[in-house]
């Protein structure tokens, strides 16, 4: 037993691989326990995941934009055309 | 933690979202479309059209081929909304329709989809032959606020977004920019839980990279 409690650890280059995983919840609970324990001793991959989360909660800001005063004109006019030219 | 951009940034998300009652708003506009509103129609329009385009784009080549598809998704969805049973939400089944004419226009054009470069999150070099860490992240999440503007940081996500392979930036725009579920995004794209995730991951990685190398600049 105590043979595999060492190669059973994830190094930090796997952990960047798994993060998604981690995030999306769609680790096996094994694999989610050694993702924590890795994290919780490793200031490196902890500093990477606050990163991941703000990439992610900053690719969000990205916000829709409204239509401009003559799209919404156009959108108007083709809908009439739609609703008229409809069998 | 101080009250800092991230923060500031999410609650505003949240607003723009509006849970449970913009779903509400979204239905009625809906009944009111299958009744022939005009001025829902318009309002539905203007609720999703930056998105659509967004989407369309990862599709096919040019913006002006991406209009057109978007508004060909609207007269599919103008003609076809009796048949709008409402199993799946409103936005999940209009991106549906966009994707397929997406496609269908974008293999008129002869592109190649691909299922995007298989590069690792992070850069081999940056760790050592054990896999630690050799080249860590730098801290910089809270601070960059001091230093640059939402708007600087949000241009630069827009840019490393146009640049990331098509299949990456549909899966990543839906679920992040758009705020789809998973099972959302599955259900619009036709893809897998697993092919999903894969995408999510190295389009993600990509933007984080990409936002360490302008913040850290």
């Amino acid at each position: 037993m105590r043979i595999r409690g060492r190669t059973d650890e994830l190094v930090c280059q796997q952990m960047v691989e798994l993060i998604t995983d981690y995030l999306e919840d769609a680790l096996p609970r094994s694999q989610r326990r050694r993702f924590e324990a890795h994290l919780a001793g490793c200031e490196h991959c902890t500093e990477y995941l606050a990163q991941m989360r703000a990439t992610i909660r900053l690719t969000g800001r990205l916000d829709a934009e409204d239509l401009t005063p003559a799209m919404r004109e156009e959108f108007t006019t083709l809908y009439r055309r739609w609703r008229w030219e409809e069998p | 933690m101080p009250m800092g951009l991230i923060e500031a940034l999410a609650s505003g998300r949240r607003r723009a979202r509006g849970g449970s009652a913009a779903a509400d708003e979204e239905g009625e506009l809906v009944a009111r479309l299958r009744a022939g509103d005009e001025q829902a129609f318009v309002a539905l329009v203007a609720r999703h059209h930056s998105s659509m385009l967004g989407l369309a784009r990862a599709f096919v080549s040019s913006p002006a081929v991406a209009e057109e598809v978007v508004q060909d998704t609207w007269l599919g969805v103008v003609r076809g909304i009796d048949g709008f049973a409402g199993r799946s939400s409103f936005r999940t089944w209009l991106f549906h329709i966009l994707v397929n004419r997406a496609r269908s226009t974008g293999a008129r054009e002869h592109r190649s989809v691909a299922i995007g470069d298989a590069a690792p999150a992070v850069d081999r070099s940056r760790f050592d032959a054990s896999g630690a860490w050799m080249a860590p992240p730098q801290h910089w999440v809270e601070d960059s606020e001091d230093r640059l503007s939402a708007e600087a940081l949000a241009d630069r996500i827009h840019v490393a977004l146009e640049e990331l392979p098509p299949r990456q930036r549909e899966v990543v725009t839906l679920r992040d920019v758009d705020g789809l579920s998973s099972r959302e995004v599955c259900e619009v794209l036709d893809i897998s839980e697993g092919n999903q995730r894969v995408l999510l991951h190295r389009g993600r990685s990509r933007l984080r990279e990409a936002l360490e190398e302008f913040v850290t600049a």
